[in-house]
C-alpha cells in the first residue's frame, strides 16, 4: 500500500495543517452550510429555509438551484419572480469563483463520494469500470431534453445530490438507500464514478464556471518534482496536466479545465507548494522557463 | 470507407480513423444515456399518478403541470403553521421531494391569508389563490354508506359540522328513513362547487376508518361527456326551452304496471289501472313508491294476498301493505 504516502511530503514540509489547510476549510464550509440549514428545523433559529434547491434567508436572500430551474423551464414553467432573482444570484456568484465550486465546498455527495476515494485508496482497491468522463454531459442532455418530453423535473426523481440534502433536513427516509449506493459504486466500480463522470449536477456547474476569473494555478511548476501526489488526490486528475506540464508545449500554468472543483487539494498535498488559488489572467508564462516562441493559450480548456 | 480511398490527403486519412471512434463513442454514449432516460421517463409518466390519500396543498397545479412547477424546496412545508405538509421521501408513492397531505392525519386549516401559496417560489402553488375557499385539493367523497352512521339513521353529522364550508361544501339531505318506516336519514352530501378538499370532513369522521374520504380531484371526480347537456341548466341559462316544446311528439311511455299517467298512453298496461290501484282514478300519481314518500297503497296487487303485516312492520296499523311496490314485481 504505497499509497498511504500521498501527501507525507507535504505533512513533513508543511505541517499537518499546512497539508490540509483548504480539506479543513472546505470541510467546514460544506458543514456550515448544512448546519444553516439544520439551524432552524432542529433549533428552531431560522435563518435559512428551505434547501439547495431553493432556499430563502432572513426572509430576503432568494437562492435558486440554476439547474433545477433550467429543467423546470425545460418543461415549460417558468418561476415566480423571487424563483428568478434566486436563480441570477446564484449563476452570478458560481460565473464568477468557478461553477464546480459548489461540487467542492456546497454538495454534501461531496463528502460521500471524497469518503469513498479515499477509503479506496486505502484499502488499495484497484480496477475500476471505464465510463469517459463526457457521459456526464449527455447525462445533463438526457436530463433536460427528458424533462421537456416528460413535462416532469425529470432527475429530480432521482437526484442523490437533493434527495440527501432534503433527506437530512426534512427527514430521510431510504434516501440513505440511494446514498448508499453512491458510496459503493464509488467504492467497488469505479473510482471517482458519480462526480467525475455522471452527476449531471456537477456537469452542469462545471460549464457554468467556464469563464471563471478564479482559478487554482501551477505559477511555480519548475519545482514539480514528479511525486504525483496531485494527481492521486486530485478527483479530476486530467485537469492537471496541461498546466503543471505544458512548459515545453507554451502551456500557462492556470488550471483552465472546467471540470476543476477549485478544492485546493492539489494546494495542500504538494511539499513544492507549486500550486495556488489565482486568476485565470494570470497564464503568462512565469519569466525563465522555457516558452520558446510558442505564444500562452489562455483560452483552452 | 475513407480509410481505402488513397486520394484523400494523408491527413484526413490518418484523422478518419479517430473520427469514426469519436462517433461510436457518441453513438453508444446517446444509447447508453437514452437508455436511462428511457427509464427515467417511464418512472416519471408513473410518478404522475397522486395516489388516492395524497393530496396537494391548495392553489397547487394540476398534477402533470405541479410536476413540472415544483422544484421540492420546502418553503410551503416550512410556512404551514399547522404542519400540515411533508415532503415526499422516496418510498412514499408521491414524486419524491414534493408536497403533500394526508386528510386523516392533519388536514388543512384553510389559513385565510394561505401562507404556502406566498412562500412558494415557482408558482407550483398558485399565486393567483387568494380567497382560501377557491381552493381545490381535492374533493370529499361519501365513500361508504354502509358504515356512515347518518346513513345508518342516526344523527352523527360530525363530517358536517365540521366543515369550514358548511351548508355550502356539505349539506344535510333529509331522505325517509325505509328501514324504520318512520324516521328521517339526514345524509351528508358534498357539492364539487364549493368543497376546497381540506380534508377537516375526513380527519374528523368518527367512524374508525373514515367513511367519507377526500380525493385527489382526478379520482373522486366523474365527467360527462364533452356533449352532454343539462336540459334544466340550459334551460335557466337561456330563460327557456332550448327545443320547440309544442312540435314535440309523445310516444307511447311504458309505465310500472298497473299505473297510468293523465294524457299518456301505455299500451302494455291498457290505458286503465286496475279499480283501486293509484292512478285508476283521476288525481295525483304518486311520485315514489310507497314507504318512499309515496301516498299508502290502499290494497295489494290481485293474487298476491292481503295478509295481514307482522306487528312491527310498517303498515301493521294502518292496514293491509304491499309486499312489493307497484311495478317492482308486485304485480302478476
Ligand atoms: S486540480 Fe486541484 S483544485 Fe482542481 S480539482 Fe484537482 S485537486 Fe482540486
Ligand atoms: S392553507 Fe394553511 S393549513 Fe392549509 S396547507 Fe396552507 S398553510 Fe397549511
Ligand atoms: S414551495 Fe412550491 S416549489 Fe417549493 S416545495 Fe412547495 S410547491 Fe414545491
Ligand atoms: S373537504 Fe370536507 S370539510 Fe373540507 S371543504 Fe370539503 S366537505 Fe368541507
Ligand atoms: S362523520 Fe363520518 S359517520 Fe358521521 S356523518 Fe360524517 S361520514 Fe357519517
Amino acid at each position: 500500500m504505497s499509497d498511504k504516502r500521498i501527501g507525507a511530503d507535504a505533512r513533513a514540509a508543511k505541517g499537518w495543517f499546512g497539508a490540509h489547510k483548504w480539506l479543513l476549510l472546505r470541510r467546514g464550509t460544506q458543514l456550515a452550510i448544512l448546519g444553516l440549514f439544520l439551524l432552524g428545523p432542529l433549533a428552531g433559529v431560522w435563518i435559512v429555509k428551505g434547501n439547495l434547491a431553493y432556499s430563502y434567508t432572513f426572509g430576503v436572500l432568494p437562492l435558486t438551484d440554476p439547474y433545477v430551474a433550467l429543467q423546470s423551464l425545460f418543461t415549460g414553467h417558468l418561476p415566480e419572480t423571487l424563483g428568478l432573482v434566486g436563480v441570477a444570484i446564484v449563476v452570478a456568484f458560481y460565473v464568477l469563483v468557478g461553477g464546480r465550486v459548489y461540487c467542492s465546498w456546497v454538495c454534501p455527495v461531496n463528502i460521500v463520494t471524497d469518503s469513498a476515494g479515499w477509503l479506496r485508496r486505502r484499502l488499495g482497491i484497484k480496477g475500476s469500470v471505464h465510463l469517459a468522463r463526457t457521459t456526464r454531459y449527455w447525462m445533463l442532455a438526457m436530463t433536460l431534453v427528458g424533462s421537456a418530453l416528460s413535462g416532469v423535473i425529470l432527475w429530480e426523481l432521482v437526484n442523490p445530490v437533493s434527495m440527501l440534502h432534503r433527506g437530512l433536513i426534512f427527514g430521510i427516509g431510504f434516501a440513505w438507500t440511494i446514498v448508499l449506493a453512491v458510496f459503493l459504486f464509488d467504492l467497488f466500480v469505479m473510482s471517482r464514478g458519480w462526480c467525475g463522470r455522471l452527476c449531471p449536477v456537477g456537469a452542469f456547474y462545471g460549464l457554468l464556471g467556464r469563464v471563471s476569473p478564479l482559478r487554482v494555478s501551477a505559477p511555480a511548476r519548475a519545482a514539480c518534482n514528479d511525486c504525483m501526489d496531485c494527481f492521486e488526490v486530485c478527483p479530476e486528475p486530467q485537469v492537471i496536466r496541461p498546466a503543471l506540464k505544458g512548459a515545453a508545449t507554451g502551456a500557462g500554468p492556470v488550471i483552465l479545465a472546467a471540470a476543476c472543483t477549485n478544492c485546493g487539494r492539489c494546494i495542500d498535498v504538494c511539499a513544492k507548494d507549486v500550486f495556488r488559488f489565482g486568476s485565470r489572467f494570470n497564464n503568462a508564462l512565469p519569466v525563465g522557463e522555457a516558452g520558446g516562441d510558442r505564444a500562452a493559450t489562455p483560452g483552452q480548456f | 470507407m475513407a480509410r481505402h480511398d488513397e486520394t484523400l490527403p494523408p491527413a484526413v486519412r490518418k484523422a478518419a480513423p479517430a473520427r469514426r471512434q469519436f462517433i461510436f463513442d457518441a453513438a453508444r454514449m446517446a444509447c447508453g444515456v437514452g437508455m436511462l432516460g428511457l427509464g427515467l421517463g417511464l418512472y416519471a409518466k408513473q410518478a404522475k399518478a397522486l395516489p388516492a390519500l395524497a393530496l396537494r396543498p391548495p392553489g397547487a397545479l394540476a398534477e402533470g403541470d405541479f410536476l413540472g412547477a415544483c422544484i421540492r424546496c420546502g418553503l410551503c412545508v416550512r410556512d404551514c403553521p399547522y404542519d400540515t405538509l411533508s415532503l415526499a421521501k422516496p418510498e412514499a408513492p408521491v414524486a419524491t421531494g414534493t408536497p403533500y397531505f394526508t386528510a386523516r392525519s392533519i388536514p388543512c386549516e384553510m389559513c385565510e391569508d394561505i401562507p404556502c401559496v406566498k412562500a412558494c417560489p415557482t408558482g407550483a402553488l398558485d399565486h393567483g389563490l387568494t380567497d382560501i375557499n377557491r381552493a381545490r385539493m381535492g374533493l370529499a367523497a361519501l365513500i361508504d354508506h354502509e358504515t356512515c352512521l347518518n346513513f345508518l339513521g342516526l344523527r352523527c353529522d360530525v363530517c358536517y359540522r365540521v366543515c369550514p364550508v358548511i351548508d355550502k361544501a356539505i349539506t344535510l339531505e333529509l331522505v325517509p328513513n325505509t328501514r324504520t318506516g318512520r324516521h328521517a336519514m339526514f345524509l351528508p352530501t358534498v357539492h364539487s362547487e364549493h368543497c376546497t378538499g381540506c380534508g377537516k370532513c375526513e380527519k374528523a369522521c368518527v367512524t374508525e376508518e373514515a367513511a367519507i374520504k377526500v380525493l385527489p380531484i382526478a379520482l373522486a371526480k366523474g365527467a360527462l361527456g364533452q356533449h352532454y347537456r343539462l336540459g334544466w341548466e340550459e334551460q335557466k341559462k337561456s330563460g327557456g326551452s332550448l327545443i320547440d316544446e309544442k312540435s314535440m311528439v309523445d310516444l307511447p311511455d311504458r309505465l310500472p304496471e298497473g299505473t297510468t299517467l293523465p294524457g299518456h298512453y301505455d299500451p302494455a298496461s291498457g290505458m286503465t289501472a286496475p279499480p283501486g290501484m293509484p292512478g285508476s282514478a283521476p288525481g295525483p300519481v304518486p311520485s315514489a313508491p310507497p314507504g318512499l314518500g309515496g301516498p299508502a297503497v290502499p290494497s295489494a296487487p290481485p293474487g298476491l294476498g292481503s295478509e295481514a303485516v307482522p306487528p312491527g312492520m310498517p303498515g301493521a296499523v294502518a292496514g293491509k301493505v304491499p309486499s312489493h311496490p307497484p311495478g317492482l314485481g308486485g304485480g302478476r
